[in-house]
């Protein structure tokens, strides 16, 4: 054997292994490398000469038009309930794939990892003879772990090609929603391994000449529960994607290429220099927060996101080690490259929304990670319902970037507590009343409570915490499509607040039954049913728990046909406790629910949250606390525990000298009752988990990882040596605990049998 | 020379201490972790975040579970101001989540005026989405300004 081989002979033996890899999966040096590429050749020779920013500033002005325009045709023609939302991004992208814009209202984690397909395409098949890339060609793709969000997620995606130049890429992307997954929908979180997650498509040709290839849409449709809804976006997505190459043409024929590729390229760079400038205006230092997420969505488990913020002259870097080993068998895992898009979406949502939206914004943050863990998952494990860790990572720098830049004299946007950061809609599938197949979600998760600002309430059901617009549908067009069927007004949920000085904005009731269908079901994907997800700022609490409730075993039309006010009003609190439809089954559960059936008239309910509060409660104007109670957001109960204010009860008239008093008073009782901080961690510091908790991630230690499974058993791992979690079935585990109970009910039984025939021999 | 950090914390730079902006006690060491300066409560999760379905019937009622989650409330010792809620499963090491530079604070600030109320930014993230809506409305020929959430 030999140690050491030659330099020449390492060349030649890379080369091999290059050119006879067996398979062309996820390329790692793609994958985990979210930087802007350097300077091209042609970008240097244009830019070294010196660009002016004027034009530059114009050209940029054209291209967003463009893309504006191409974003409104998917928006309008899109098939999708998401492109009717507004779910979908255009974008475009220089040669060598570095995303540089996206249209303004798009939705920018889409672009943001839609360039590692643009980069897999250009290293491997630009060359290979068998695919190649050239003017009029087309790719799809949907699969996340080579680039995007989720397998939800279908890209168009193109060459421009001008003079025989390959000049930039664009783009469209749609949250398609059906994808041929275990479950109706596109979001299995009953997937345990990526074989379960439907249609996989690597980056692939699907379009020459500009024309959609018939045989693969053909297999494409044949492959998921929407054939008509797979056609129709495909068309939608490459006439969009046609126009902005129309259009940036003209851009080209009027301008010259040096116009484009210089922007483009200036675009990056001024944006990756701009936020280097408002790091260094941050102090030096490291600020830290914990996320907990309870759920698997099919099991109750505790994962921890560590998250330390370091900023050092102009570096700043995101050091997420310690947290939760990824699942193999649990679809809430994310790829890295997945997650930092999210992280480059809620740093522009919730800290610089100023900054244009381009992948350069994250390009000068470094991300720390442990490999393995389930924000950096890698192998065979599903990845379907990522969107668990990803809504986390949007809103990941709320809480750290309040404590860093709190402090600036001037600041670029509001400091405010973290959004809801939970999927809570109703995700559907199953046969339509017209017959036809289908499987998507509801428009209601565009409508995450906004957490409360230093100055301000937060803003109701204000949008998705992945993006800044906000529909959250059309029910009515809903209704016509599907056999969902809406029982009550939208109702903002009463007294489920993230309380504190300034409240955050709430969520709204959602309670929804079929009709007319003979085979329909739903599902929710949503963590928070046991430890609240948005988090308070400087002293503002969480919000509450949310729960799942459900009204089974009865046909809500036809008690309503015997009885018209059979239900005083649809009110989630006032059902479950007056449960005034009799016989019907009432349950609350966890909001984590793989795909059920629901019969003719059974009631699902669920609510979009609360933001989280800010400060004190004990600080809030009386005012304030007074007109919620005036709007019914809040119990006068609630109004004087929580926020301890003296008020008549018929007239709402607050007593502003007994409520000064009587909020003294709890000042002093919290001075009775707090403890000094080393004292009180003496007593309440564990040296690991509680053995009770399923619990999966460091503890004191960023170093060691714990991994609990629900059955007890735990072990304590390196961090830089993760093993994936393998979980039981949950119902194996129901079922040995059943056969457990059915065991000692046999003994007890034997011994009552034995006391009785020993009492008749006697 | 005064910075202030959170709504209820700053750091004295001359004295290198950390301070209540409420009744200006001071908490201790800048350099070390404020909290150390404050009281703590843990909270039990029901108190705040209350039952709202009846417990007899059921046992998940929008309460946090308190064998999971708990509330570890920091409280000035002279004023009684909450300063922080932190959330954690029962038993974990409260989190040192305020760790600053001081050297580096002392010259960034060397050159800045002294702030004593906080300079707001503007309301961005909530003028993008009216503005997204705008433009939604706009393009679906029908107004989305409002969401007609009926409470
Ligand atoms: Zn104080």
């Amino acid at each position: 054997m030999h140690d050491k081989i030659s330099a020449e002979d390492q060349a030649l033996l890379d080369k091999f292994l290059a050119d006879n890899k067996m398979f062309l999966g996820p390329d790692p040096e793609i994958m985990r490398n979210h930087g802007v590429a350097p300077r091209s050749e042609a970008e240097e020779a244009i830019l070294s000469k010196g660009f002016d920013a004027h034009r530059a500033h114009h050209i940029r002005g054209l291209v967003n038009a463009a893309l504006s325009e191409s974003f409104q045709m998917v928006n309008q023609m899109g098939a999708a309930p998401g492109a009717k939302w507004g779910d979908l991004v255009t974008a475009i992208y220089t040669a060598n794939g570095n995303l540089a814009m996206i249209a303004p209202h798009g939705i920018i984690t889409f672009a943001a990892c839609a360039f590692y397909p643009i980069r897999f395409i250009i290293k491997n098949w630009m060359e290979d003879p068998t695919v190649g890339v050239k003017d009029g060609d087309g790719f799809i793709h949907n699969d996340a772990r080579y680039g995007g969000v989720h397998n939800t997620d279908q890209s168009m995606m193109m060459p421009l090609y001008y003079k025989g130049e390959l000049i930039c890429w664009l783009s469209s992307t749609i949250h398609e929603g059906e994808n041929g997954a275990c479950e109706p929908g596109g979001l299995p979180a009953a997937a345990e391994s990526k074989y379960d997650e439907g249609i996989k498509m690597s980056p692939f040709k699907v379009v020459e000449n500009f024309q959609l290839k018939r045989d693969l849409v053909t297999f494409l449709q044949n492959s998921v529960r929407d054939p008509k809804l797979q056609l129709e976006d495909m068309k939608v997505k490459l006439h969009a994607v046609m126009r902005l190459r129309e259009r940036i043409v003209a851009i080209l024929d009027q301008f010259g290429r040096e116009a484009l590729i210089g922007t483009m390229r200036m675009h990056l760079e001024d944006t990756e220099v701009e936020v280097r400038r408002r790091i260094r205006e941050l102090p030096d230092g490291t600020t830290r927060v914990l996320q907990f997420m309870d759920s698997s969505l099919r099991e109750n488990i505790m994962q921890k996101i560590s998250v330390a913020v370091t900023v050092k002259g102009d570096r700043m870097i995101m050091d997420f080690r310690g947290t939760a080993p990824q699942f193999l068998n649990r679809s809430v895992n994310t790829n890295l490259a997945s997650f930092k898009a999210a992280l480059a979406t809620g740093l522009l949502q919730n800290i610089w929304p100023d900054l244009p939206h381009t992948m350069a914004v994250l390009s000068p943050i470094e991300v720390i990670t442990d490999r393995n863990s389930i924000v950096d998952a890698e192998g065979e494990m599903p990845q379907a319902m990522s969107l668990m860790p990803l809504f986390k990572a949007c809103v990941a720098w709320t809480i750290p970037m309040a404590k860093f830049n709190y402090s600036l004299p001037k600041k670029y946007s509001a400091i405010i507590a973290s959004q809801y950061d939970q999927a809570a809609t109703f995700i559907y599938g199953g046969l339509t009343q017209h017959g036809d197949v289908t499987g998507n979600f509801c428009g209601d998760i565009n409508g995450m409570g906004q957490g409360a600002r230093s100055h301000a309430d937060g803003e109701h059901s204000v949008s998705p915490v992945f993006g800044f617009m906000a529909d959250s549908g059309e029910h009515e067009i809903n209704e016509e499509d599907t056999p969902i069927i809406r029982l009550g007004a939208q109702r903002l949920a009463k007294d489920r607040i993230g309380f504190g000085k300034y409240r955050g904005g709430m969520g709204y009731e959602q309670i929804a039954t079929a009709r007319g269908s003979g085979l329909w079901g739903f599902m929710t994907g949503c963590e928070g049913s046991k430890f609240p997800s948005a988090q308070g700022l400087f002293g503002g609490y969480s919000c509450p728990s949310y729960q799942l409730m459900k009204i089974k075993g009865i046909n809500i039309f036809e008690e309503l046909k015997k009885d018209p006010k059979i239900v005083e009003v649809f009110d989630i609190v006032k059902l479950m406790n007056e449960r005034p439809i009799k016989g019907g089954k009432y349950s609350s559960n966890d909001m984590g629910m793989t795909f059920e059936l629901c019969s003719d008239g059974e009631i699902y309910m669920i609510c979009q949250g609360s933001g989280g509060g800010y400060g004190d409660v004990l600080e809030r104007d009386p005012a304030l606390v007074m007109k919620d109670v005036r709007e019914d957001l809040l119990s006068p109960d609630l109004a004087r525990e929580i926020y301890q204010v003296v008020f008549d009860d018929k007239t709402l008239v607050v007593d502003e000298e007994a409520t000064v008093q009587l909020r003294a008073e709890a000042r002093r009782q919290r001075l009775a009752r707090g403890k000094p901080f080393d004292q009180f961690c003496k007593e309440w510091v564990t040296p690991e988990p509680p053995a009770h908790l399923p619990y999966l991630g460091s503890w004191d230690n960023p170093k060691e990882i714990y991994a609990t499974t629900p059955m007890g058993q735990r072990v304590k791992m390196p961090a830089d040596q993760i093993q994936g979690v393998f979980m039981p079935n949950p119902k194996d585990i129901a079922i040995m605990q059943l056969e457990g109970e059915v065991e000692s009910l046999k003994a007890q039984l034997a011994a009552c049998q034995g006391d009785a025939s020993r009492r008749g021999n006697a | 020379m005064k910075v202030l950090i959170t709504e209820y914390l700053r750091i004295n730079l001359d004295t290198e201490k950390w301070e209540c902006r409420r009744c200006g006690h001071v908490h201790g060491d800048a350099r070390d972790n404020y909290k150390r300066g404050l009281l703590v409560y843990d909270r039990d999760p029901r108190e705040i975040h209350k039952p709202l379905l009846d417990t007899k019937m059921y046992s998940r009622t929008y309460s946090p579970d308190p064998t999971w989650c708990r509330i570890l409330e920091y409280y000035c010792s002279s004023c009684g101001t909450l300063v922080e809620a932190e959330y954690l499963p029962p038993g974990h090491p409260p989190l040192y989540d305020i760790e600053l530079d001081i050297d580096a604070l002392k010259l960034q600030w060397k050159d800045r005026e002294e702030v004593v109320e906080e300079v707001r930014g503007p309301d961005l993230a909530a003028e993008k989405v009216k503005h997204g809506r705008a433009l939604h409305a706009q393009a679906h020929g029908h107004d989305h300004g409002h969401h007609g959430h009926k409470h």
